[in-house]
């Protein structure tokens, strides 16, 4: 079983600085689109103009921005160092439960019982919040526990796992025994959280009320913000030799080991970096999609964020955000107009991107620019 | 004057006979009133007048009490008709009578019900068949009554079978325990210990919460621990079985999984659902017996195991050949590639046989179970699965040590460009290989067709654990997976016992981490030069 090199691309590292400048200006206007045309264009056009930005539109770009930074975690622990996680969607669901531990408190005494606890609580008949919600009143708490808790179990898991040099397959396998375990875990009632139902009905955040289009549109902007902010981190991270190290680890650990380096501290490095991205992503979500529940750690959850890598085009991060729009927006038609056919062509799709597209769309595009 | 004294003295004579004869019949005799008092009123007044009339049963009261049983009695403010074959006959004199338009049904509540069948069961205790006799003493057994003491003593006395002696002396004890005599609740407590059925712990217990007389508690107590002593060990046994049966299950879904890992690299995420294709392959041959052989509907699992493997392998064949062959050497890739497939063939048998759950029936011969102690049944088919997981396990083990083909497996899993130079054609043994372990899914999904539900998503449940018995077990080595597989299905249901389904499952997991920390390559390691890598 030897690891023959599939073929990433390599990263040019350009002259001076993370990118080119013709990049830097495509920085520039993604920003400008996402901090001010987006909301121009839903918040002040009339809703029947040509022009205007749907709310239902905003909301789906918002979700797949969120899953487009997933797509970049993994792509910096897939392409970039040769970890195939299938169970990244743990560290989604869980960044995602912190936030809604934090909106469920906020939703006060306006629940179905009227009560000062969540209903599912009193459901359950318990008098006390359990020692897991005990900073949950605290925005700021909360926010920090929305990096701790995927980075810990990260940590853990990880050190764990690389110090025995687990790689490759059984790797994989394990990343999605855990995160199967927590999903397990998760959808029983007495661990606390919601049991199958998660989390949901929220009503404020930082007590202005979360459904009106300025909140949604703030928290659109914050996300779209996040993401090209966590594209810039990851360039310079694999621009770095810190980047350089991980490529080779990618391509040939042995080698690196020889050559005197340690690759459980880079494997674990980027492991935990890639995992607080993807909690804070969930953060993201949970409050413009309105629910978490365990689904979200489910095997095939996971799954899905590597093929939004695949699709897009490993080791280049930019694909990845490619892949995971495409995808997406593809989930999204395909369950509008024709839902039985959507697992065919989601299935069809991880066929067709590990056989005969490997680089993924910007492999496709770099290949078509090359020429015949 | 002779004739008028013999007129005189005879006609008193015959009617003190008869009357004699009258007075001894009637405590056999059902009479009208009797019966009545049986079939109408309230159920304390009807449940005394069947205790009562137990106590010299004849065979009309038998069948009368039969027939409220069965429902068939209808009443009237006059009289009362046991219906038979929409005819009314009167209980008494068996008469037919015509049944008047107003009369109503005879309703028996769950507690007369229960009280029917006791006393029928305590009329059979008397009868000749000593299979019946035993069924009466079970029955009565569920529901131990001291008001039928007397019958049951009688009952004992009479009793010739020791088997069936002992059934009636333990259930004597359980009588006595409510008895009023201190001496007699503390011999039957004594008796009792000797016991170990839940029905007897039960009583106990009862009579543990309302016992003032501190020797008889003493005794209760005894007896009490060295029946939970026995009934722990039913218990102990049925954990070990339950855990050896989903060993057995793990070890047809890892077996398979286990032959194309060694072989190829290529961990299968579409091995459930070529589960999944053997078990809705067994539905369809259940369906086609159905419909074309419903004499012969009990042998259409034989016919089943051979299709569904042939089914999955080749599904398989399909897969290697279109799919997983273009991904050689990229393990991560097959990965993505497998679970592609997974999500196409699910959707398929959604499209095909719908989203619900489709019903699989046992064959009449693996239905039911025997009974190994009192507290525990060992059902059939899961009996015949460890036999079939074993006789699966025997056939592949003899396939890879002893055929051609196996040979070639085994030098492609150790050195594939070393057997290729041989001139072995590893393609072809790849595409073998990977039929055989989509075949062996396929008939793990004919077994678990016969415990479980069949539906679209019946290989989910159990990607994971498979894939956690390869890793554990090692590759290269059938031995690594058979140890993996009972060892798990094992600890499995310990933990289950001790901290629920969920939590076991969780620390079955963290285990299997824990344990690959310490040995990367599994309990059974391939060695060598080319096993590294």
């Amino acid at each position: 079983m030897s690891a023959v090199l599939s073929t990433p691309m390599a990263v040019p590292l350009p002259a001076g600085g993370i990118l080119t400048g013709k990049s830097w200006s495509a920085v520039f206007t993604a920003i400008v689109v996402v901090a001010v045309l987006v909301p121009v264009l839903n918040l002040m056009t009339p809703a029947d103009s040509a022009l205007h930005l749907s709310d239902y539109a905003v909301q789906l770009i918002a979700k797949i921005m969120c899953y487009a930074i997933s797509a970049l975690a993994m792509d910096l622990i897939w392409g970039y160092t040769g970890i195939l996680s299938l169970g990244h969607g743990v560290f989604f669901a869980l960044g995602g439960y912190c936030m809604g531990m934090y909106l469920m408190r906020q939703i006060g005494s306006d629940g179905q019982y009227r009560l000062p606890m969540p209903d599912f609580m009193v459901f359950l008949n318990w008098k006390q919040f359990p020692w897991t919600w005990a900073v949950s009143d605290s925005f700021a708490a909360q926010m920090l526990l929305v990096v701790l808790v995927p980075g810990l179990l990260a940590f853990v898991f990880g050190f764990f796992a690389f110090r025995s040099r687990i790689k490759g397959v059984y790797f994989s396998i394990i990343t999605q025994a855990m995160t199967y375990a927590a999903m397990l875990l998760f959808f029983r009632n007495e661990t606390g959280f919601g049991g199958n139902n998660g989390f949901t009905d929220f009503k404020r955040i930082l007590g202005t009320p979360i459904a009106t289009p300025s909140m949604r549109m703030l928290l659109f902007v914050i996300t779209g913000l996040t993401l090209i902010g966590f594209f810039l981190l990851a360039k310079w991270l694999v621009t770095s030799k810190f980047g350089r190290v991980l490529q080779a680890i990618r391509d040939a650990e042995t080698r690196v080991m020889f050559t005197g380096y340690d690759p459980l501290r880079y494997k674990l490095a980027i492991w935990v970096i890639s995992a607080v991205m993807c909690g804070i992503a969930g953060a993201l979500y949970v409050p413009q999609v309105g629910i978490i529940n365990p689904g979200e750690m489910s095997p095939a959850a996971s799954i899905e964020i590597a093929i939004w890598a695949a699709v897009g085009g490993r080791g280049t991060l930019i694909g990845p955000i490619i892949g995971a729009f495409f995808v997406n927006g593809a989930k999204s038609w395909f369950t509008q107009a024709f839902p039985e056919f959507w697992l065919y062509f989601l299935g069809a799709l991880f066929i067709a991107v590990t056989i005969f597209l490997p680089q993924g769309i910007i492999g496709l595009v770099r290949r078509k620019k090359e020429g015949p | 004057m002779f004739a008028r004294a013999l007129l005189r003295y005879l006609f008193p004579l015959i009617a003190l006979v008869l009357t004699l004869f009258a007075l001894v019949d009637s405590a056999h005799a059902l009479n009208a009133a009797q019966a009545r008092s049986l079939a109408v009123g309230e159920v304390e007044q009807r449940v005394a007048a069947l205790n009562a009339l137990l106590a010299n049963a004849d065979d009309k009261t038998v069948a009368l009490l039969q027939a409220i049983s069965d429902d068939a009695v209808k009443f009237t403010d006059s009289a009362l008709f046991v219906m038979k074959d929409g005819k009314g006959f009167d209980p008494v004199t068996g008469a037919e009578a015509k049944v008047p338009e107003a009369a109503e049904d005879v309703i028996n509540n769950n507690e007369m019900r229960n009280e029917l069948e006791a006393a029928l069961a305590t009329t059979k205790l008397f009868s000749a068949d000593d299979k019946v006799r035993a069924e009466a003493v079970k029955t009565l057994a569920g529901e131990p009554d001291e008001k039928k003491l007397p019958l049951i003593e009688k009952a004992f006395a009479a009793e010739a079978q020791p088997a069936i002696k002992e059934a009636l002396a333990r259930l004597r004890s359980a009588m006595l325990l409510g008895s009023t005599d201190k001496a007699k609740r503390l011999e039957a407590a004594q008796a009792l210990a000797a016991t170990g059925t839940p029905t007897t712990k039960t009583l106990l217990l009862d009579r543990m919460k309302v016992e003032t007389e501190p020797e008889v508690k003493v005794a209760l107590e005894a007896a009490l621990k060295s029946i939970e002593g026995r009934l722990a060990w039913g218990e102990r046994a049925g954990v070990v079985f339950t855990g050896i049966s989903l060993g057995s299950i793990l070890l047809l879904v890892a077996l398979g999984l286990a032959i194309t890992y060694g072989l190829m690299g290529v961990i299968n995420m579409a091995h459930g659902e070529l589960m999944m294709i053997g078990a809705y392959a067994t539905y369809v041959v259940q369906n086609l017996f159905r419909t074309y052989l419903p004499g012969g509907f009990d042998a259409y699992i034989l016919a089943a195991i051979p299709a569904s493997f042939l089914v999955a392998a080749l599904v398989g064949a399909v897969l290697e050949r279109g799919v997983i062959r273009w991904l050689y050497g990229r393990p991560l890739e097959t990965l993505l590639a497998t679970w592609g497939i997974s999500l196409m063939l699910q959707q398929l048998v959604r499209t095909i046989f719908g989203a619900q759950n489709v019903p699989v029936e046992n064959p009449s011969w693996l239905s039911g179970g025997v009974a190994v102690a009192s507290n525990l049944t060992l059902p059939f088919n899961r009996i015949a699965i460890i036999v079939f997981a074993l006789l699966v396990l025997a056939g592949v083990a003899l396939m890879i040590a002893r055929t051609r083909l196996g040979l070639f497996v085994r030098g492609v899993t150790q050195n594939r460009k070393m057997a290729a130079c041989m001139g072995v054609n590893t393609a072809r043994i790849d595409t073998y290989a990977f039929a055989l372990g989509s075949g062996i899914a396929g008939l793990a999904g004919c077994a678990l067709s016969q415990v479980g539900n069949v539906g679209p998503d019946l290989g989910q449940g159990y990607i994971v654990d498979s894939f956690m018995v390869v890793v554990l077990g090692g590759v290269g080595q059938l031995a690594g997976t058979v140890y993996a597989a009972v060892g798990l299905g094992v600890l499995n249901k310990l933990l289950e016992g001790w901290q629920g389904a969920v939590l076991a499952k969780i620390m079955v997991l963290v285990f299997i981490v824990i344990f690959i920390q310490k040995r990367p390559q599994g309990i059974f390691a391939m060695k060598g030069r080319s096993a590294e890598s």
